[in-house]
C-alpha cells in the first residue's frame, strides 16, 4: 500500500504559493550563473565569455582540484576517555623533587606535560643545590633510554619479580647461614631514610655490610675533616663571604666536592658591589681557572707545595720562596677573615694544611661547622671489599649506581674477585660494564620514578617523588630490599600504609609495604619539626632545619709532619705530569650514553664527543705532536700512547690547549665506556679512552708519565675552530679592569666607548645612524635579554636547558665535525691575546701571514671570556630582509620569528647573520636511522616539548627567545585579567642560569629587572654585540670586569 | 640595412670564395648529413656527465642538503658559485646580438647565433642552482608571487633573491625569443634545402611558415630592433641584480658598492671567454673557418681585455679599500692579505693569475689573433671567473664577523657531481644545437657578403685597378 504521507519543503510548499511551485520544477532553486558563458539565446557560440575565459576557469579548477588532492598523512590525536583530575592537556605541572644518581645532586622542579617529565628546572626556593647543572638536566633523557633494561633478569634472561625475590632471598639466607658477608656496594648515599632501612636490613641479615664507592675520590678532604672534626663529611664553604679566594686546583665552579658554589661565587663578582678577587693555581685550564682574575699555571706536583708554602706564610709566618704565588699570599694575608683557601688536591695532609690556613685567617667563608655529606666517602672500604670478595668472604654482592668494572683503577682485580662471589645482584637499569656481569639484574627506578630523600648538607633535607609511573618493569632498590626482608618494616603498620599519595605501586611485588611508607614515617616522626608537614615538605621538595654538629672543636693534629709529608708528596717527579679531571659535561662518565651530554661542547676546549690529552703548545712542539686543520677547517691531531706506572692507554688524541701548564698534560674521566647505551659508541667503538685506567692509587695526579707518539690521526669535533678575537675585541667582548671601572664609573667612554660612525653631521654613535623607519616599540611588551659577562661562568647549563626546551636535535660526532651542530645557544670561548700590530712589528711578525698567525695564537696562559650567543633578535634584522618568502619576520614583541612552515631553505638568512646563530636542518634529524639518538624512537621522543615543533629537513631554525613560554605567560595573565608581571616571563636559558647572568623580561615594564639593565644611563656596562653593524639587537651584554689592578 | 661598400683596408669578415649558395650549403651540410663520430663521442660523454649530475641532484633532494659540504657558517658555496658563474657566462650572447646590433657591428653576424645559444643553455644551468640549493626545493614555487591560500602569504619584495627570480626569468624569456626569432629565416632556408621528408617537416614547423616575403623581412627587422632594445638593459640588469645578492647583505666583502658594474664586467668577461672556447672548437669541427676568422677572435679578445681590465681595477679597488678602512673586520675579505695568506690562498692566487695576469697576454697582437692561444686563455679565464665567485662566497663567509664561528668549506663528491653534471648538460644541449640548428645566422651574414666577403673585396680592388 502506497503511503499517503507527504513531506513539505516549507510553508510555501504547504500553501502552494506560486514561487514555491515555480521552484519545484527547477533543478536548482537559484539560478546558476552560466549566462556569461552563453549568448542571449542560450547557445555557447558568441557568448560574452571567450574561449580564453573558459580555458582559464577550466585550468584554475583543474589546478585547484589537483592541489586539493595533495594532503599530508593524517595523525589522530586520541583524547582521554576519562581525564585524570590533576592533568590538563596543554598545561604543564611542576613537581618539586630531587635528582641524585650517585654523582650529581640537585633539588629540581620537574616539568611534566600530559604525565611526562620533559624538563628539569631549578627549585629556586630551596636555596641549596637549587640549580641543576648540565648533567643533572640531561639526566632526564636517561628516563627515556631505549637501551636500558626493561625488566628484571636472572642470568641474563627475563624473569618475574617473584622469581627474582625467590632467588635472591634464597641466596641471602644461604650467605647468612654460611657466615658469608652480604655487601651492598653503592654510590655515596645521602638518604637518611635509607640509613634507617639499612639498619632494619642488617637486623634481618646481620652479615650485611654497606660500602659506598665514589669513582672520583674525595678521600683526602674527607680524611682531613675526619681527623680534625671527627665526622665523615666535607667542610662547608660560603663564597659570598670571601673577598679573596685562593684556589689551588679546586674546580669549585665544576665538580669540586659536589659543587653548588657558582651562585655564591657569582654574587661576589658583580663589579658594582665589592667584587671578590680570585687567584687560581692549577695545571689544566678548568672552568674555575677560566673565571679567575689571576691564574697561575703550576705543575700538578707543585699543588701540594703551593699549599705548603701558603701554610708556611700564613700560619708559620715564613717568607715565600716562590714568586709566582707571592701575590696570592699577600692578598690572602691582607684579607684575613675575608680570605679563603681551597684546594682540589686529593691528599689528606694537604687538606689538613688548608684547614689550618683557613682557621688561622680565620676565614669567614670556611664553615667546617656546616659540613657537606654529599660525596663524603673515603676509599678504604672499597679496598677491603675487593680482598673480601677475592677470599670468598662475600656471599651476595648487591650493587647500585656503581660501575667499578669501568671506573675502578684496578677493575681487573674487581672482575677476578667477582668470580668468587656466589650471587651478584645489580640494581642498575643500564646494562653497563658491571651490571652485565650480574647474576640477577633487579632493575631499579629512574630518579623520576622513585621515592627518596637526601641530606646533602647539614640541616638541609630534600624529598624525591615520582613524576611518572614506572615505564618498565622496574622496582626501586629500597623496595627490593624490603621485599627481601620479607615485606616487614619495623614500626610501620602495614594496615595504615599505602594512603592516597602512594597511588604509585611497584609492579609485581607481594609485599604491601614500600619505601614510601618508611619515608613518610621517618619524615613525619624524625625529620620534620613542628613548622612543616609531610605534604608541605613534599610540595616544596626540601626542608631546612637548624641542625648543628654540636660544638666544633678541632682536634689537634700533627701539622708539622703533615707539612713535611705534603712537601714530599710528589718529590719524585717526571718531566711530564698527568692531571686527571672531570669534564663539565661528562663528569665521571655515568651518563656517557646521553646524546645531549656527548654533544655538549666542553666550555674550554669546545670539543664534543671526545676526551683527549690536553697539552700546551710548547710541550707539544717539544714532543713533536701536532694539531692541524683539514680542508673542512676541522681540527686533526696526533695520537699518543700514554703510560703511567706500567699501565698504558693507547691512541689518546692530543689537543693542544692554551692555559695547560707546561710540564703537565690533562685527561678527562668518563669516556672509553665498553658497555652502555649506543650513544657512547661510534661505529661500534667506544668514544674516547678510559682515563680511570691511569687513576693509579686513585690519585688524579700522576707524576711518572711516559708519552710516545702513536700512529694515526684523530679528527676532533670542535664547535669552535678559532680561539682568539683576531683584534676585534672591542666589538665582540668588551672588558676592563675593576680599577678602571671603579675610577671612571661615571664616564662610560673610558671603558665602554660607544662606536661612532662618520656621517655628514660629524661623528655619530652608531645607534643614531639609521636608514630604517623605527617601529613603535612602546606598545605592549618588548622583550629583551640581558647577558652579564661577569656573572657568566660558562658552565653551559643554559645550553642543555635550551636543548630540552626547544627540542634541539642531536646530530652526532661526524656532523659536529662538519661544523653543523644545532645548538641554538652556544657559549663562545675566547682566549685573550695581547698581540697587536705594534707588538707584532716589534717582534718582526707584522708582515702578512706571520701577523695573522700571531693573532690566531692564544697566549700560553690566556685570560678567558665566555660569551653566550643566541639569536640577537635584531630590530633591524639582516635575516629578515633577505628571505625571499618572508619566512623570518619581526614580531610585535621584539622577537625575530622563524616560520618553519614557510621556510624553503635558501640559507640566505644564515649567511647574512653577523652572529651566525641560525641553524639549518641539513638532514631529517628526527625519525631517521642515520641519526640514531633519542629522536629516533618513540620512547626517546617522549622527552620532546609538545609546545615546540620538531623541525623537518631543509628548514632554518634558531633561538625564538622561548616564544612558547612568553606566549603562555601572556595568555595566563590575560585569563587572570591582570597585567603581565616580570616574574611571569623567562626563557629556558635564563631560568637555568645559576648565576643570574641571563635576565629576560619586558623593557616596557618599568618594574622589571631587564628594564633597569636596559637603561644605558643606569647600567654603564651595557653594550651590543657588533653594534657597528647597526642591527639594533634585543639581546644586550654587560661588559666583563676583571678584578685586577692594572 | 647594410651598405654595399666597405673600405678595402678592412679585413674581410667572410673568407674564401663564397657565394650566397655556398653559405647556404655550408650551413645545411652539418644539419642534413649524419653526425660525425667525434660528435657522438662528445655527446656520449656529455650525456653521461649530465646523468651523473642528475643522480647527484636526486640524491641531494632525497637526502638533504647535508650531502654537500656546507656548514652552519658557510651556507652557500659551490651551489651559488656555479649559479653566478653560469649566469655570467650567459651574458655574452645577448650582448653580442643585441648591443652589437644596436651599434651596427657587422662582425657579430658569424658568432651571434652560437653565442646566444650558449647564453640560453648557460642560463638554464644557472637557473637550476637556486632551485636545488633550497632545503625544500619542492616548495620552490613559493618564490613566485602567486595567489595562494596560505593565508594570503606574499613574497618578500625586499629580498634580492626574489629580484633574482624576476631578473633571470625575464632575461631568459627575452633571450629565448630573440634567439628563436633570428632562427626563423634560417630554419626556412634549411627546410628548403633538406631532402629527407621528416627533416623537412620538422624544419617547416620550426620555421613558422616563413616564406621570405618583403613583409616578413620588414617585421623581422623591426622585431630585431625592438628586442635588441629590450635585451640591452637586461644584459646589464641581470648581473647587477645577481650582485645585489651580495652587495645588499651585511657580510664583510659582500657589502660593497662597486659590485654592480664589477659583476657586469666580470660577466661579460667570462661570457666572451666561453664564446671563444666554444667557437674555437665549433669552427674546427663544423669547418666554419671561413666564417669565424682571426678578426672575430681578435675583436672578442679586445672586449675581454676591456672587461678584464675593469675587473682588475675592481679587484684592486676592493683590496685597497679593505686595507684603507683599517677595520679588523676587513682583514679576511676575499681580496685582502688575510685571504692571500690564509687557507684559501690557492683560490685567491688562482683568481689573480687567471683573471688579471694571464689575460694581459692579449695585449700582444699575435696572441690575440692566434686560435690556440685564444682557446687556452679563454679556458684560463673561465677557471679564473669560477674562482672569483668561489672566493667571494666562501672566503667572505668562512671568516665573517665572529671568529668563534669561522670555519671552512670542503666540497663533497655531490658538490662536484652536480657541477660536472651542469657542464655535461650544457654540452648535451650545445651539441644537439650545433648538429641540428643553423650555427651561423646565414640570412644575416648574406647581407654583408658583398661588402665584407673576401672574394668580393678582392674583386673590387681588382676592378679599381
Amino acid at each position: 500500500m502506497a503511503s499517503a504521507k507527504k513531506y513539505w519543503k516549507g510553508f510555501g510548499d504547504l500553501t502552494s504559493e506560486p514561487d514555491s511551485e515555480a521552484i519545484k520544477t527547477r533543478e536548482f532553486p537559484t539560478a546558476i550563473p552560466i549566462d556569461p558563458f552563453l549568448n542571449g539565446d542560450g547557445k555557447a557560440y558568441g557568448a560574452q565569455a571567450s574561449r580564453r575565459d573558459f580555458l582559464k576557469w577550466t585550468g584554475f579548477s583543474t589546478a585547484a582540484a589537483a592541489l586539493a588532492a595533495c594532503e599530508g598523512p593524517v595523525v589522530n590525536a586520541i583524547p582521554y576517555v576519562v581525564k585524570p583530575d590533576e592533568l590538563n592537556p596543554g598545561v604543564a605541572d611542576y613537581y618539586a623533587s630531587t635528582v641524585y644518581d650517585g654523582h650529581d645532586f640537585s633539588s629540581v622542579l620537574v616539568k611534566t606535560r600530559e604525565g611526562r617529565p620533559i624538563k628539569l628546572q631549578p627549585n629556586t626556593s630551596s636555596g641549596h643545590y637549587a640549580y641543576p647543572n648540565t648533567r643533572v638536566q640531561a639526566s632526564l633523557l636517561s628516563l627515556y633510554d631505549i637501551d636500558g633494561l626493561k625488566e628484571p633478569l636472572i642470568a641474563g634472561r627475563a624473569a618475574t619479580w617473584a622469581q627474582v625475590d625467590k632467588r635472591v632471598r634464597r641466596d641471602l639466607d644461604a650467605a647468612t647461614a654460611a657466615g658469608q658477608k652480604i655487601v651492598l656496594l653503592t654510590a655515596p648515599v645521602i638518604s637518611p631514610t635509607f640509613s634507617l632501612l639499612w639498619k632494619q636490613f642488617k637486623q634481618k641479615y646481620p652479615s650485611a655490610e654497606w660500602v659506598a664507592y665514589n669513582p672520583v675520590s674525595n678521600n683526602g678532604a674527607v680524611a682531613a675533616y675526619q681527623a680534625v672534626y671527627g665526622h665523615t663529611a666535607l667542610p662547608g664553604y660560603d663564597f659570598t663571604k670571601a673577598d679573596v679566594v685562593v684556589s689551588v686546583a679546586a674546580d669549585f665552579l665544576g665538580d669540586w666536592f659536589g659543587g653548588d658554589h657558582s651562585r655564591d661565587y657569582a654574587l661576589r663578582r658583580n663589579p658594582n658591589q665589592a667584587m671578590s678577587r680570585h687567584f687560581q693555581l692549577e695545571s689544566n685550564l678548568s672552568l674555575t681557572g677560566a673565571n679567575a682574575d689571576y691564574r697561575i699555571p703550576i705543575k700538578p706536583s707543585e699543588q701540594a707545595q703551593a699549599v705548603a708554602q701558603i701554610y708556611r706564610a700564613i700560619v708559620l709566618g715564613q717568607q715565600t720562596r716562590d714568586p709566582r704565588i707571592r701575590a696570592a699570599i699577600e692578598a690572602l694575608k691582607k684579607a684575613g677573615p675575608a680570605g679563603l683557601l681551597v684546594s682540589g688536591t686529593n691528599d689528606g695532609d694537604v687538606q689538613l694544611l688548608v684547614d689550618a690556613v683557613n682557621r688561622k685567617l680565620p676565614s669567614r667563608a670556611y664553615r667546617p661547622e656546616a659540613p657537606v655529606y654529599l660525596k663524603a666517602v673515603t676509599d678504604d672500604p672499597v679496598k677491603g671489599l675487593i680482598s673480601d670478595m677475592k677470599d670468598g668472604r662475600v656471599g651476595v654482592l648487591l650493587s647500585h649506581r656503581v660501575n667499578p668494572v669501568y671506573n675502578d683503577p684496578d677493575s681487573s682485580a674487581f672482575v677476578a674477585a667477582l668470580k668468587n662471589v656466589k650471587t651478584f645482584v645489580s640494581f642498575d637499569r643500564k646494562r653497563d660494564e658491571t651490571a652485565s656481569l650480574a647474576h640477577v639484574n633487579a632493575i631499579s627506578h629512574h630518579p623520576m620514578e622513585r621515592w627518596g630523600d637526601a641530606n646533602p648538607k647539614i640541616g638541609f633535607y630534600t624529598l624525591q617523588q615520582p613524576t611518572i609511573r614506572p615505564l618498565f618493569q622496574s622496582r626501586q632498590m629500597e623496595d627490593s630490599l624490603i621485599a627481601w626482608m620479607g615485606g616487614v618494616l619495623e614500626g610501620v603498620d602495614a594496615a595504615l600504609a599505602n594512603d592516597s599519595m602512594a597511588t604509585y605501586i611497584p609492579p609485581v611485588t607481594e609485599c604491601k609495604l614500600t619505601f614510601h611508607d618508611l619515608l613518610k614515617k621517618n619524615w613525619t616522626e624524625n625529620i620534620l619539626k613542628g613548622d612543616s608537614t609531610w605534604f608541605s615538605a613534599l610540595r616544596a621538595g626540601y626542608y631546612e632545619r637548624a641542625d648543628a654538629l654540636g660544638p666544633v672543636s678541632p682536634t689537634d693534629v700533627d701539622l708539622s709532619s703533615a707539612l713535611t709529608r705534603a712537601e714530599n708528596r710528589y718529590a719524585k717527579t717526571g718531566k711530564i705530569e698527568l692531571q686527571l679531571y672531570s669534564k663539565i659535561g661528562m663528569g665521571a662518565g655515568a651518563q656517557a650514553d646521553n646524546p645531549w651530554l656527548q654533544e655538549f661542547p666542553d666550555p674550554l676546549t669546545r670539543a664534543t664527543w671526545d676526551n683527549y690529552l690536553t697539552i700546551s703548545k710548547k710541550q707539544a712542539d717539544e714532543l713533536g705532536l701536532k694539531n692541524w686543520r683539514d680542508s673542512k677547517g676541522a681540527r686533526n691531531g696526533d695520537r699518543v700512547n700514554l703510560s703511567v706506572k706500567g699501565r698504558t692507554v693507547k691512541n689518546v688524541p692530543v689537543l693542544i690547549t692554551a692555559g695547560q701548564a707546561y710540564g703537565s698534560v690533562g685527561l678527562a674521566f668518563g669516556y672509553g665506556r665498553e658497555k652502555v647505551g649506543k650513544a657512547a659508541f661510534i661505529d661500534g667503538k667506544p668514544i674516547g679512552v678510559n682515563a680511570f685506567q691511569l687513576y693509579v692509587d686513585r690519585d688524579a695526579i700522576q707524576t711518572e708519565v711516559q708519552i710516545e707518539k702513536a700512529d694515526g690521526v684523530h679528527g676532533f669535533a670542535l664547535t669552535q675552530l678559532y680561539d682568539t678575537m683576531m683584534g676585534r675585541g672591542e666589538s665582540i667582548v668588551k672588558e676592563t679592569t675593576a680599577q678602571i671601572y671603579n675610577r671612571g664609573k661615571s664616564d662610560k667612554s673610558r671603558y665602554n666607548p660607544s662606536e661612532k660612525l662618520l656621517t655628514i653631521d660629524g661623528k655619530q654613535p652608531v645607534s643614531k645612524v639609521d636608514m630604517w623607519a623605527a617601529r613603535d616599540r612602546s606598545l605592549g611588551p618588548w622583550f629583551n635579554l640581558s647577558i652579564d659577562l661577569n656573572a657568566c661562568t660558562g658552565c653551559g647549563a643554559c645550553v642543555i636547558a635550551c636543548h630540552a626546551e626547544n627540542n634541539v636535535p642531536v646530530v652526532g660526532r661526524d656532523e659536529v665535525r662538519r661544523f653543523r651542530d644545532m645548538h641554538w645557544l652556544r657559549i663562545d670561548r675566547y682566549y685573550a691575546t695581547d698581540m697587536s700590530y705594534e707588538r707584532a712589528e716589534s717582534e718582526g711578525r707584522s708582515e702578512g701571514r706571520a701577523f695573522f698567525r700571531a693573532l690566531e695564537q692564544p697566549e700560553e696562559n690566556p685570560e678567558v671570556v665566555f660569551q653566550p650567543v643566541m639569536c640577537q633578535h635584531c630590530n633591524h634584522a639582516p635575516c629578515e630582509t633577505v628571505c625571499p618568502v618572508a619566512a623570518t619576520s619581526h614580531g610585535i614583541q621584539g622577537q625575530n620569528q622563524m616560520i618553519y612552515n614557510r621556510c624553503v631553505g635558501t640559507r640566505y638568512c644564515a649567511n647574512n647573520c653577523p652572529y651566525k646563530v641560525r641553524r639549518f636542518n641539513w638532514f631529517q634529524y628526527a625519525e631517521n636511522d642515520a641519526f640514531d639518538f633519542h629522536m629516533n624512537d618513540d620512547l626517546g621522543r617522549m622527552v620532546l616539548n609538545p609546545d615546540v615543533v620538531v623541525r623537518s629537513r631543509g628548514v632554518m631554525e634558531k633561538c625564538s627567545l622561548c616564544i612558547q613560554m612568553t606566549q603562555a605567560a601572556i595568555l595566563k595573565a590575560k585569563r587572570e585579567k591582570r597585567p603581565l608581571r616580570d616574574a611571569d616571563l623567562s626563557t629556558a636559558c635564563a631560568t637555568a642560569c645559576a648565576t643570574g647572568a641571563l635576565v629576560f623580561g619586558d623593557i616596557n615594564d618599568e618594574n622589571s629587572e631587564v628594564h633597569q639593565l636596559h637603561d644605558a644611563e643606569k647600567n654603564k656596562r651595557k653594550y651590543y654585540l657588533l653594534e657597528a653593524v647597526g642591527t639594533q639587537p634585543n639581546v644586550f651584554y654587560n661588559l666583563k670586569v676583571r678584578n685586577k689592578t692594572e | 640595412m647594410s651598405s654595399h661598400y666597405e673600405s678595402p683596408y678592412r679585413e674581410p669578415l667572410v673568407l674564401g670564395d663564397k657565394t650566397y649558395q655556398q653559405i647556404s650549403a655550408d650551413i645545411v651540410k652539418s644539419v642534413a648529413g649524419p653526425a660525425a663520430r667525434s660528435w657522438w663521442i662528445a655527446f656520449g660523454i656529455s650525456l653521461a656527465l649530465s646523468l651523473w649530475g642528475l643522480g647527484c641532484i636526486l640524491y641531494t633532494i632525497g637526502t638533504g642538503i647535508g650531502v654537500w659540504g656546507l656548514n652552519k657558517t658557510v651556507g652557500w658555496a659551490w651551489d651559488i658559485t656555479n649559479f653566478v658563474w653560469w649566469v655570467g657566462i650567459g651574458h655574452a650572447g645577448t650582448l653580442i646580438s643585441a648591443v652589437l646590433l644596436l651599434f651596427r657591428q657587422k662582425w657579430r653576424m658569424s658568432i651571434n647565433r652560437s653565442a646566444e645559444a650558449m647564453t640560453i643553455f648557460a642560463v638554464m644551468q644557472a637557473a637550476l642552482f637556486p632551485i636545488i640549493h633550497m632545503g625544500r626545493p619542492w616548495l620552490a614555487y613559493w618564490v613566485f608571487p602567486i595567489p595562494n591560500n596560505f593565508g594570503s602569504l606574499w613574497v618578500n619584495f625586499n629580498s634580492p633573491l626574489l629580484w633574482d627570480v624576476f631578473a633571470i626569468s625575464t632575461y631568459f624569456s627575452v633571450s629565448l625569443v630573440f634567439w628563436y626569432m633570428g632562427l626563423i629565416p634560417d630554419f626556412a632556408m634549411i627546410r628548403d634545402k633538406v631532402t629527407r621528408p621528416a627533416l623537412r617537416k620538422i624544419y617547416a614547423v620550426l620555421s613558422f611558415g616563413w616564406t621570405g616575403r618583403a613583409k616578413h623581412w620588414q617585421r623581422f627587422e623591426e622585431l630585431s630592433l625592438v628586442l635588441a632594445g629590450l635585451a640591452t638593459p637586461l644584459v646589464f640588469s641581470v648581473h647587477t641584480i645577481v650582485s645585489f645578492d651580495f652587495s645588499t647583505s651585511v657580510v664583510k666583502g659582500w657589502h660593497s658598492t662597486i659590485y654592480p658594474p664589477y659583476f657586469v664586467s666580470g660577466a661579460i668577461f667570462s661570457g666572451f671567454a666561453m664564446v671563444q672556447t666554444l667557437l674555437s672548437v665549433v669552427r674546427k669541427v663544423l669547418r666554419l673557418e671561413d666564417y669565424i676568422t682571426r678578426l672575430h677572435i681578435d675583436y672578442m679578445n679586445r672586449v675581454i681585455l676591456l672587461t678584464g681590465g675593469i675587473v682588475a681595477v675592481a679587484y684592486i679597488t676592493e683590496f685597497f679599500i679593505a686595507w684603507y678602512s683599517g677595520s679588523p673586520f676587513e682583514d679576511y675579505t676575499y681580496l685582502s692579505w688575510g685571504a692571500a695568506t690564509g687557507p684559501y690562498w690557492w683560490a685567491f692566487w688562482s683568481l689573480i693569475l687567471c683573471n688579471i695576469l694571464v689575460p694581459q697576454l692579449l695585449w700582444i697582437r699575435s696572441i690575440r689573433r692566434n686560435f690556440v692561444w685564444t682557446f687556452v686563455i679563454s679556458i684560463v679565464i673561465n677557471i679564473g671567473m669560477w674562482f672569483e665567485r668561489f672566493t667571494i662566497i666562501v672566503i667572505n663567509l668562512s671568516k665573517d664577523y665572529l671568529p668563534a664561528s669561522w670555519s671552512m668549506f670542503s666540497p663533497t663528491f655531490v658538490d662536484i657531481g652536480v657541477f660536472l653534471g651542469t657542464i655535461g648538460f650544457f654540452f648535451v644541449l650545445f651539441l644537439l644545437y650545433s648538429k641540428n640548428f643553423p650555427v651561423i645566422a646565414q640570412a644575416e651574414l648574406k647581407t654583408i657578403l658583398k661588402s665584407s666577403g673576401e672574394n668580393y673585396k678582392k674583386q673590387r680592388s681588382a676592378d679599381a685597378q
